[in-house]
């Protein structure tokens, strides 16, 4: 069905878009956090396209079910006076102009130096197991690192906002 | 009586025969979402009904019994009475986040369904991620819960909402953790594997310790007594659910019936052995478990009385977490001796 599949590709990236716009442009913060939940579910759905269904699942389990809801979490905790105009604008054109245009460049390095490996073929039928070997295997000693990494990140965060030594 | 379900949809399917195979592939997944969402709405409307008879009884009451038999017509009847209610929204309430949060609920609920091995080749979507798939979906629930406590604009509400992140999202890690011991044992993530591996022996005798784990995390998870601190009446009115009337308050309730039901078929599927049994059709067979499942879920309900929150938080982080940690291992050592002692390798 290679036309639904084209169908759902320009869908999902139209919501994509549509939501990611939405974050950037929308006053009230909370909404802007709710439309990123949107955006992460709709590049699970990319995910899916590419029958990378595990990463799907990460994808929504990790990004739309955990760490969106902890932003939510902490933008609904600090209440402000008026939710209203919590995301506002500033009027640095310029500054704001550089930056997106050095990101867009790196990115758009990164992407075009990489040489992607197509296939015509059927994608595999299932990829968990693959996943697993590799993480478990030759990737072993990164998956670690990046997981001390976020320990250590996480204790940091805990320690900066329980201030250290004089709570003992 | 085996293959009442399935002999219907191969019927479909066969009117379908001529229709181009992109009509077919969406005529069909219409089919089985119609045939979930009706599964859900008449499990919800008779599990209120046996939710307040069991909780009658056990507090040596009758409960309902007024309209028709044995009160059978209540659920009904309180149905037709929430559509009839006025919907509210509060002046102050965030309106579109209060309004859509209810519809937002309702589709993790029903996603869930797509995995579940109903009876034998009754399966809507038969993924190969099945079991993930069913805990990625399931975690979204919490945003419609923190939109619909804090849209609302009330103290209660998101008092109850934050309560909901903090319970749901750390129960989560156990849940799945138990859940690792029996994907471990099955080789498989897909659910008609997982079922298929337990055509002998149950996965409940081989992994007792993870059955309780995930009993105990998925009350949690459905925020159920004696873990329904979400909505605790005596402390916090209904938690994110005090704004709501009418339909909205109405799919609210609904979804946390489809929730019930859905973590008792997946403790079926993982740990009751699924839709095996003798004699009987396997569909009833799974459909017996499920509502054994559900009455132990109320049984628990209505015996313990409601945990502090940082009780609740300090079980979850210092006994469960450890405890299905421990499980993982041992279940881990336990496959390797196994292979040893079969198959003289590892």
């Amino acid at each position: 069905m290679p036309d639904t599949t084209a169908l759902f590709f320009w869908l999902l990236a139209a919501i994509v878009i549509a939501s990611a716009l939405a974050v950037v442009l929308l006053k009230n913060i909370v909404h802007s956090a709710l439309f990123l939940v949107l955006t992460f579910a709709g590049v699970a759905g990319l995910y899916i396209l590419l029958s990378a269904e595990f990463l799907a699942a990460v994808q929504i389990l990790v990004y739309a079910g955990a760490i969106a809801v902890l932003i939510v979490f902490a933008i609904m905790l600090t209440r402000r006076g008026d939710i209203r105009a919590s995301n506002l604008f500033n009027v640095n054109y310029l500054a704001a102009a550089v930056v997106s245009l050095v990101l867009f460049v790196i990115a758009a390095l990164a992407t075009g130096r990489m040489t992607w490996m197509t296939t015509t073929g059927p994608g595999p039928g299932s990829n968990v197991g693959a996943i697993a070997e590799a993480f478990l295997g030759p990737y072993a000693v990164p998956f670690e690192v990046a997981a001390i990494l976020l320990l250590v990140g996480m204790v940091g965060a805990i320690l900066l906002a329980r201030g250290g030594k004089q709570d003992q | 009586m085996e293959n009442i379900f399935t002999g219907i949809a191969a019927y479909l399917e066969g009117l379908l025969a001529g229709a181009p195979p992109w009509a077919q592939t969406i005529s069909m997944g219409l089919l089985y979402l119609v045939g979930v969402l009706a599964f859900i709405f008449l499990n919800a409307l008779y599990l209120i009904y046996l939710e307040r008879k069991i909780s009658a009884y056990m507090q040596q009451r009758i409960g309902p019994n007024r309209l028709g038999p044995h009160g059978l017509l209540q659920s009904v009847a309180d149905a037709v009475k929430l559509l009839g209610k006025e919907d509210i929204i509060p002046r102050g309430a965030d309106k579109w986040v209060f309004i859509i949060a209810p519809v937002i609920i309702f589709i993790p609920a029903v996603m869930v369904y797509a995995i579940i091995p109903f009876g034998k080749g009754m399966i809507p979507v038969d993924l190969n991620i099945g079991v993930f798939y069913f805990l990625a979906v399931a975690s979204t629930t919490t945003i419609a819960i923190l939109m619909g406590g804090w849209g609302a604009n009330n103290k209660y509400a998101l008092l109850g909402s934050m309560r909901s992140v903090a319970q749901m999202v750390s129960y989560e890690i156990p849940l799945t953790f138990s859940i690792l011991g029996v994907i471990m044992l099955a080789g498989s993530l897909q659910t008609s594997r997982i079922v298929a591996a337990q055509e002998n022996v149950w996965f409940i005798l081989l992994q007792p310790v993870a059955f309780l784990i995930y009993f105990i995390a998925a009350t949690a998870e459905v925020n159920r007594g004696p873990f329904d601190l979400v909505e605790g009446e005596q402390e916090i009115i209904a938690g994110p659910y005090t704004e709501y009337t009418g339909m909205r308050y109405a799919l609210f309730y609904l979804s946390e019936y489809a929730n019930l039901v859905s973590v008792s078929a997946l403790a079926v599927t993982l740990f009751l052995g699924g839709w095996h049994g003798p004699w009987l059709p396997s569909w009833l067979w799974f459909l017996i478990k499920v509502y054994i499942m559900i009455f132990i879920f109320m049984w628990v309900r209505w015996t313990f009385p409601r945990i502090r929150i940082d009780h609740l938080l300090g079980f979850n982080w210092k006994v469960l977490l450890p405890l299905s940690l421990a499980n993982i291992l041992v279940t881990g050592v336990g496959i390797k001796i196994y292979q040893l002692l079969t198959l003289g390798r590892w």
